[in-house]
């Protein structure tokens, strides 16, 4: 794979926690500006994947390429390029909105820090709450949040471990015009989730992660909803 | 520098929100001075003798309290993985939390001091640069270790247990010098009259704050 044309290149990368082997030789490549999604069940390896790619594990074997810096060998290269956004909002509940924002821009460097985090703020659209604490917030406002918290610094490259957990049917949507924004910005992105319909509709490929293993691989076009249901559940059946 | 301060700022702000460390600081070190003074009563003549001991057994017992929260608070919203994904030296993490605790440890030792000096009607303070150049450097040792060890025991079910059990045993040269070192400037007698205490003090801070701030970046991942 040219790393000129890729984001993320992933050659042959095991993980494996004692005995419990987490991924089995994961080969991956993601264009600059493509949105991939990873599906598959729980236990599957997605959140282990996002791990490793966001450096707060190191591979067991292989090969892991972000953005052109091996996340072994440059760790913090990596860390500067990259926004990761959990289904845990990684934010302190102890502060408000805006102390949040302005404490991690000032982790990343970033500068005029303050006007940056109320822009964002305002964009995420919590403006009115940019004062109040954050635990005093809804999980729909945390996650908004969490999007100001994880391009504060402009990544070229976003990392979503099931994002979507816990938001209602309103808070799911918001969050998805979000990701849609966020994706119309050409970053590349990387996304796990085990809900087919939220992660089709966005993708511009696709990939089931079953057992450690990258089982099914395709672009996202012309892939119906239905006949994808078909293909993943045959595959986690198996 | 900056990153360090703004770890910094944030603990010092929670706690001034939270309000979690202090109290339960400051109420353990009160209930413990509360205890010895009636221990001992108003007997003058044991208090020079018996007072290091107990200003440590406070410090150390009541700085615990507050080290096991310092990392329980990163773990809350899992908080931690945000400073984690963040291009910062995990050393600077580790700094940022150790000056945190070191004020809030420092300001609960101002506290222990004052109500000491209240319950037992003793001056302790006859040479006070001396007694806080010691009280400095114990707590140099006590709090880089218990940070540390806080980050260890943060992802164990028994936290609040582990915490001591692995702290104590490592920091005794810290407070049996301590200890000893205080003993002597109560007395009125030169700090040199301590044997190596004082040395051993330094040499423990500047030994266990490398060790630490190393080994800090592999005790946090995985």
């Amino acid at each position: 794979m040219e790393s000129t044309e890729f984001d993320i290149i992933a050659e042959g990368v095991t993980k494996s926690f004692g005995n419990i082997q987490a991924l089995y030789g994961i080969d991956l490549g993601v264009r600059k500006g493509e949105f991939l999604t990873v599906f598959g069940p729980n236990g599957a390896g997605k959140t282990t994947l996002i791990k490793l790619l966001a450096t707060l594990a190191k591979p067991t074997s292989g090969r892991l390429i972000v953005a052109n810096h091996d996340i072994k060998k440059e760790p913090n290269r990596v860390r500067g390029l990259i926004g990761v956004i959990s289904h845990e909002p990684y934010l302190y509940g102890n502060l408000s909105a805006l102390e949040n924002i302005r404490f991690f821009a000032s982790l990343y460097g970033v500068s005029q820090a303050e006007e940056k985090a109320v822009d964002l703020i305002k964009r995420v659209g919590l403006e009115s709450r940019m004062h109040d604490l954050v635990r005093t917030f809804s999980r729909g406002m945390q996650q908004r949040l969490a999007v100001a918290r994880a391009i504060i610094h402009e990544p070229k490259i976003l990392l979503l471990d099931e994002p979507y957990t816990g938001l209602d049917q309103h808070g799911g949507r918001i969050f998805g015009d979000l990701l849609r924004w966020l994706k119309s910005q050409n970053r590349t992105i990387i996304m796990t989730t085990h809900s087919l319909t939220e992660g089709l509709g966005i993708s511009d490929k696709v990939a089931i992660l079953d057992n450690g293993k990258i089982i099914y691989e395709s672009d996202a076009d012309g892939v119906e909803i239905a006949r994808f249901k078909e293909i993943y559940f045959e595959i986690i059946k198996a | 520098m900056k990153k360090i301060w703004a770890i910094v700022w944030k603990d010092i702000i929670i706690e001034l929100r939270t309000k979690e460390l202090f109290s339960s600081m400051f109420v353990f070190a009160l209930l413990i001075i509360l205890i010895f003074s009636f221990t001992f009563g108003f007997s003058v003549e044991f208090i020079p003798v018996a007072a290091p001991g107990i200003l440590w057994v406070a410090f150390t017992f009541a700085g615990v309290l507050g080290l096991s929260r310092s990392f329980a608070i990163e773990k809350e919203w899992n908080s931690i993985l945000g400073l984690l994904i963040s291009p910062i030296d995990r050393s600077y993490i580790f700094l940022g939390k150790m000056i945190g605790n070191m004020i809030f440890v420092f300001i609960v030792e101002a506290i222990i001091l004052q109500i000491f000096v209240l319950f037992f009607n003793y001056n302790l303070f006859v040479n006070l640069p001396s007694l806080l150049l010691v009280i400095l450097l114990g707590t140099v040792g006590f709090v880089s270790v218990g940070t540390l060890f806080s980050a260890m025991a943060v992802n164990t079910k028994l936290r609040e247990v582990l915490l001591p059990v692995l702290l104590f045993p490592i920091i005794v040269p810290v407070i049996v010098s301590s200890v000893k070192l205080i003993g002597v400037i109560l007395s009125g007698k030169p700090i040199a009259k301590a044997g190596s205490s004082l040395q051993i003090l330094i040499l423990f801070d500047i030994i266990f704050l490398v060790i630490c701030t190393v080994i800090f970046e592999y005790v946090i991942e995985e």
